[in-house]
This record gives structure tokens, C-alpha cells and sequence, in this order.
């Protein structure tokens, strides 16, 4: 075992350690926002370090030129995809806050403001606030 | 190492499966477009380590092309909920 090959483990085990703390943070936090927070930066860092990691092993150049476009397409289109989610979820967060529903999403309705409308709503709706 | 770096794509397919808890838990379908979006990341590194550990590095290219694609479901996702067909 020479030296590329103990940098491959290093590199890969540390790109291994960013994946599951991705993962057990999108499992794990509250709402849509702490998820994305915890997906797009760790999985980036650790897809990052998995290449590096592969680098030495490759057979042509190529192919390690290949690999670190690949990382470069795989950051742009994970901060794009980001940009667009979380967009997308704070148009969902003002519609709920308009509506009054929050159908147990787990964002951050201020509860300051919902009692003034919960009393103008007595459907059975109502009880279903405080799913959390 | 090669044994070594297969236990390693063996631990990213479990990372694919606590991704596939969020899609079942995920009450928004933004949470489960997230996970697609990891499924994209993980595939695309576990396509990378099976072209080391096969020596296949024809590989490389189906994950340049998973890559590709994986943004292109987020963005549809984002388009269709704007503007629904």
C-alpha cells in the first residue's frame, strides 16, 4: 500500500463522514429550510472529497480532468437547485401564512398572529394547528 | 483497499437509504425533491468509486450524466409548480 492509495482512504472516509451528516440532517431537522441548509453544503463537500480521493486512481488524465468537472457541474447545479427550492418553499411559507394552514409543514408561522383569525374560524379545520 | 472502498460505496447506499426515510416522512414535496437531490450526489459518488473498484472508468460518463440530470427534475419540479400545465 503506498501513499496514493492511504490519501484515497483519507479522502474517502472524510467524503463518507460529510455524507451521513447530510443525511441524518436532512432526516433529522425540522423544517425545509434546515434541511436544505444541511443537503447542499455537506453533500457538495463530500462529493468534493470522494474525487479527490478517486483522483490518484484514475488511469488517463482524462479521466481526472473529467472528474473534477463533474464536482464543478455537480456544485453549480446544487447551488442553482437550492436557490430554486428554497424560493419555492418561502412562496409556500406566505401563501400558509395568508391561508391560515399550515397542514403540520413544521415552518415558522409567528403564533402571535394566529389567534386573531383562529377565533373567525370555528370549522373543524381549526384543531389541526398544532399538529407539533 | 479495493475491499475498502467497496464498504465505503456499501455505507453510501445507506446514506441513500436515510434519504429514502425523508421521502416517506416528507410532508412538503419540496423535502422529497431535496431528496432526489440527494440521491443525485450519492449516485454520482457511488458511480465513482464502483469505476475505481471495477476499473471500468466507462463509468465516469453514466455519472457525468446522472449529474446532468439530477438538477434538470428540480428545475422541472420548480417550473410545474409555478406555472401548472
Amino acid at each position: 500500500m503506498n501513499l496514493l492509495d492511504v490519501f484515497t482512504i483519507v479522502m474517502t472516509t472524510c467524503g463518507l463522514f460529510f455524507f451521513l451528516a447530510g443525511s441524518i440532517g436532512l432526516l433529522r431537522f425540522p423544517d425545509v429550510f434546515c434541511r436544505l441548509h444541511a443537503l447542499t453544503k455537506a453533500d457538495n463537500l463530500g462529493l468534493g472529497l470522494i474525487v479527490f480521493g478517486v483522483l490518484p486512481q484514475t488511469a488517463s488524465v482524462f479521466d481526472a480532468v473529467q472528474l473534477i468537472l463533474i464536482w464543478l457541474l455537480v456544485m453549480v447545479a446544487g447551488a442553482v437547485g437550492c436557490y430554486l427550492i428554497a424560493q419555492q418553499a418561502v412562496g409556500d411559507l406566505s401563501k400558509d401564512a395568508e391561508s391560515q394552514s399550515t397542514k403540520g409543514h413544521g415552518l415558522a408561522i409567528p403564533s402571535t398572529i394566529r389567534p386573531a383569525v383562529k377565533p373567525a374560524s370555528s370549522s373543524p379545520t381549526g384543531s389541526t394547528h398544532n399538529v407539533f | 483497499m479495493i475491499e475498502y472502498l467497496s464498504a465505503i460505496t456499501g455505507m453510501l447506499i445507506l446514506v441513500l437509504l436515510i434519504g429514502l426515510g425523508r421521502i416517506l416522512l416528507g410532508p412538503s414535496p419540496a423535502d422529497r425533491m431535496l431528496a432526489s437531490q440527494l440521491f443525485g450526489t450519492a449516485g454520482v459518488s457511488i458511480l465513482l468509486l464502483l469505476a475505481v473498484i471495477q476499473e471500468q472508468f466507462a463509468l465516469i460518463n453514466i455519472a457525468l450524466v446522472l449529474a446532468l440530470l439530477a438538477p434538470l427534475t428540480l428545475i422541472t419540479f420548480v417550473y410545474l409548480k409555478k406555472n401548472p400545465a
